[in-house]
Formats: structure tokens, sequence, C-alpha cells
């Protein structure tokens, strides 16, 4: 079984991190991790990264070794069969500025851009950067595009991007510098919902053109 | 009713923050002298969490529309109450139609308005703490301007007698614990970090300070997977230039973490002047807890005097 390794990240905080490489398997170990501690006193927060964990805790009230025992003793325990994670549809009108560029670049034809984007079935590793911006893992590498030379100054909530071999909706207006492929009208961010965002690690989704 | 004349440069509503949503990407936010605002809040008769006014260098005026009593803490803004001296502090009894003035600080960076009784805002996700990055929270998730109208909740009564503390002793220096990467850099490199002063740059925001001073280098160079970040962590850039993130930093980050800033410290991070000089002291965890525990007494100490 892989080693994880777990450090201080301050006084109040651990970091457990796994070695490269990457893989689904790794993160469906650590979305277990989260839950399993996420009910222990003192524990604060559990926020997963890309084959990471960072678990806030309250140093008050709790001990920082007994939980790294913990955390180790709950590492060890098997992956459970994955329930299949939530699957949510995303509606996305292909217009986005760059759909052309990217098409040019992949050497494809924009509709099969459209085919190939809406054909694959994605994994959210993590949230992080914005609330509610999915760290999307399973871009067909046919569409890996770089970023844009220039980054746009403004980038419109709920648009939808490839940058490198990632792919990924904006849930807010944000400066960046991802190839525009298409909009989504779902609102990926509400803060009066709760929860407030649309997607959560471990769910699976799938892009699906919409109609004008 | 609180009327807000001159908003100042940068006035927000803040608590302690919004915990529970980082999973989902959704920054911490609150006071970034959270110290502050907890005292300011005893004074006033308010649980230490409650919601105030956090102003950035001053200066502002507010009109009361009813009797307040309130406390003006984090740096020293000279605030007066029709012209008159205000003793920062201390509880203050304000009347319907008296006008409240901060003035520019000289130093540091942050002062606070609590009102007994708190602000009568909507919580969004559990906390009134503004989010200019994501728009939410606070006023309609943006910095209070001029003709804004903010209505308080009913005050409770409070004994007459004004009471007050002494402010915290601040200097420019922070003690912070070694981070997950701070043997990655070079015997100088974390040499300069401890015993060199750190300048804050003006691109700096209540996300975090950049800072200026020696270009740090890492021994070890590989690429770091996004990771969980938090208020008071240290980060390294390739340029070799510190970051210290502050309340509103994003959830996750890439960059190597060479320290991270004990939490009974933040406060004196987040009261650092644009352009100031910083000094980071190496701690350890029991110190860490030791320094925390004794903030969380001098709290409890205020609350029992009152």
């Amino acid at each position: 079984m892989t080693t994880l390794s777990v450090h201080a990240l301050g006084e109040a905080a651990l970091c457990c991190t796994l070695p490269a490489p990457l893989s689904l398997e790794q993160q469906q170990r650590v979305w277990q991790l989260a839950s399993s501690l996420a009910d222990r006193a003192g524990v604060q927060e559990l926020i997963p990264g890309m084959n990471n964990l960072t678990l806030v805790f309250d140093p008050l009230r709790t001990e920082p070794t007994e939980l790294e025992a913990a955390v180790q003793a709950l590492w060890a325990k098997p992956l459970r069969r994955q329930q299949a994670g939530r699957l949510v549809e995303i509606p996305v009108t292909y217009d986005g500025p760059d759909l052309g560029d990217v098409a040019s670049h992949c050497g494809l034809s924009a509709d099969e851009v459209v085919r190939r984007h809406t054909q694959g079935q994605y994994v959210v590793y993590f949230i992080g950067f914005q609330p509610g911006f999915a760290y999307l893992g399973g871009l067909d590498e046919a569409l890996h595009t770089p970023r844009r030379a220039e980054p746009r100054v403004a980038v419109p909530a709920g648009s939808v991007g490839i940058g490198g071999a990632q792919t990924g909706i904006y849930p807010l207006a944000t400066p960046g510098g991802w190839q525009l492929i298409g909009r989504t009208s779902l609102a990926l961010f509400d803060p009066h919902a709760t929860p407030p965002t649309l997607l959560a690690p471990g769910d699976l989704v799938r892009f699906v053109a919409a109609s004008e | 009713m609180i009327e807000i004349l001159r908003a100042g440069p940068l006035t927000t509503v803040q608590d302690l923050g919004r915990p529970g949503w980082r999973d989902r990407g959704l920054s911490l936010c609150g006071a970034l002298d959270e110290f502050a605002l907890q005292a300011g809040n005893l004074l006033v008769g308010n649980p230490p969490g409650a919601a105030g006014l956090e102003f950035t260098l001053g200066p502002a005026t507010l009109r009361f529309h009813a009797d307040a009593c309130i406390a003006v803490t984090g740096t020293d803004a000279d605030a007066s109450l029709d012209g008159r001296p205000l003793r920062p502090w201390w509880r203050q009894r304000v009347g319907a139609g008296q006008t409240l003035k901060l003035a520019a600080p000289r130093e540091r960076m942050r002062s606070y308005v609590a009102i007994a009784g708190g602000l009568d805002l909507p919580p969004a996700l559990g906390s009134l703490s503004t989010d200019l990055k994501g728009g939410f929270g606070g006023l309609d998730g943006r910095a209070l301007r001029d003709g804004d109208r903010l209505p308080l909740k009913p005050s409770p009564a409070l004994p007459a007698r004004t009471v007050g503390m002494r402010p915290p002793e601040w200097t420019p220096v922070v003690r912070a614990l070694p981070g997950p990467e701070h043997e990655d850099f070079t015997t100088a490199a974390r040499e300069a970090f401890w015993a060199t002063d750190w300048a804050v740059t003006p691109q700096s925001n209540r996300m975090g300070y950049r800072l200026a001073g020696t270009v740090l280098e890492r021994e070890r160079g590989e690429e770091l997977a996004s990771h969980g970040v938090l208020p008071g962590v240290v980060q390294v850039p390739p340029s070799g230039q510190p970051i210290a993130l502050l309340a509103d930093a994003q959830t996750t980050g890439g960059y190597p973490k060479i320290a991270v800033v004990i939490r009974a410290d933040l406060w004196k991070l987040g009261q650092l002047r644009l352009g100031a000089r910083l000094r980071f002291v190496p701690f350890t965890p029991a110190d860490a807890l030791a320094a925390l525990r004794e903030q969380r007494l001098l709290l409890d100490q205020i609350r029992m005097a009152l």
C-alpha cells in the first residue's frame, strides 16, 4: 500500500500527501479518508487536494500526535467498494471564442471537438481556486490544448474551457488563461444554497451539448 | 441604523470567517485582526465572533441613527465622536444623530468598530463576513460605499459604567513554524528567511502579502500537486519571493510552503502596513499552543471582567 506522509502545517493543520504518480484509486482513498475523519472531535475541515488531504483541527481540543495516529490507522483500511459518484449533467452551449483555435490546434473540426468533449466522463478530483471550481480528470488527450498566450482580463461566469490537460467551468467571473469553448447556464456556485456548490469531490460529470 | 457618510478605502463587514466550506473552494475570510474584533465585541457585551466593521487605513465617517454602544479597537485611528476624542479599546455610548470619525492611522493598518447587539444583516452560509472575491456575505458581498445604511439589531441593556482594556502590544515580528517544504530550500535560503527583513509590497491584499527580500532558492525543485492552504501559510513561488496568505486566500495552492505563522500571531501579520518590514522568528509547536492558550485566556479574562 502507498505510504501516506503526514506533515504539520502550522500547529492547527496536517498535510497528508501521497507520492506521485497521481491515480484515481489513490484519490478515492483520499475521499474515503476525509469522510471517515469528518465526525472526529476537534476536526474542523478536510480539504482534499490532488492526491492529498489537508486536515484543519482545533489544537486546544486535539492532540496532533493522536490525530496523526488516527489518520494512519484509517489510511491502512482498504478502499471500500466505491459507490459510483453522483452523475451531474452540465448543458453547454458550444460557442466559445476559442473553439476554433482549439479545433485547429488539435487538428480536428469544431464539431469533433464538441463530440469528444461531450463523450468524456469526468471525475471531480477536488474543488479549489474559486468556490465550486472543480478540478476534473478525464479530458480526451486529443483535446489537450495549451493555455492562451494572453490571459483574458475577465472570463464570464459559466465559461467552459480547456487549459492544458484540464477542462473545467468557471463558477465566477475572473481573469483566466483557459481556452473557452462554451458556456453553461447552470450556477456552479450559489451562496444562498446549501450546499453552495453544484459539484463536490467524487462527483461524475458529463457535458451535454445544449441546443440554442 | 448606521449611515456610512464616508466609507474610506476598504471598509467591510467581517466576523471570524466562514469555516466549513473550504472543501468546496470557499475562502475563510473574516477579520484580519481577529483579536481586535473579538475584544471589541466582548467590550460591548457581544459574543466574541459577532460581525463588526473592519476599516483599512481610515479615514471614515459614520452617523448613528439610533442610540448604540460601541468599541473602537485595532490600530489607533484617532476616533472622535462629534469632534470629541473617543478612547479606543473602551466601551462608549453613542446617541442617535452622533457622528463617529476615524482618521488615517499613523501606524499599522486596520481598525474595528464593534456595536452592541450587532449588525442586522442576513448571514451567508453561517457567516456575515464579506467575501470580496466571491461577491457575497456582508453587505451585498462588497466593500461599503458612501451612503450605505447598515441596520442594527436591538442593543441589549448594558451596565452604565464604562470599561476598557489596554491594547495588546504589536510588533512587526511574527512567530512561525517551519512549513512542510522548509527543508527543500537551500541552507542560505532558510537562513535568509529567518534572519532578514521582508518588505510588504504594494501587490498585497486581503488574500495575501507579497513580500520582497532575498530570493529564496530551493534545493529540490519538483512541482507539488495542488493542496489545501490556510491563512498564515508562507509559500514561495518560482520567483523566490514569499507570499504570506491571509484570510481571503484561495483554498488550494501549489507552491512550496517554507513556514506557517502561528495562530496567535495572525493578527500581527494582518496589521502590517504596505511597505512595512517584517521579520519571521522560528517557534516550536508547543510554544505556539501556549501562545494560543494565552490569547484565549486573555479574551476569557475580558469577558469575566465585564
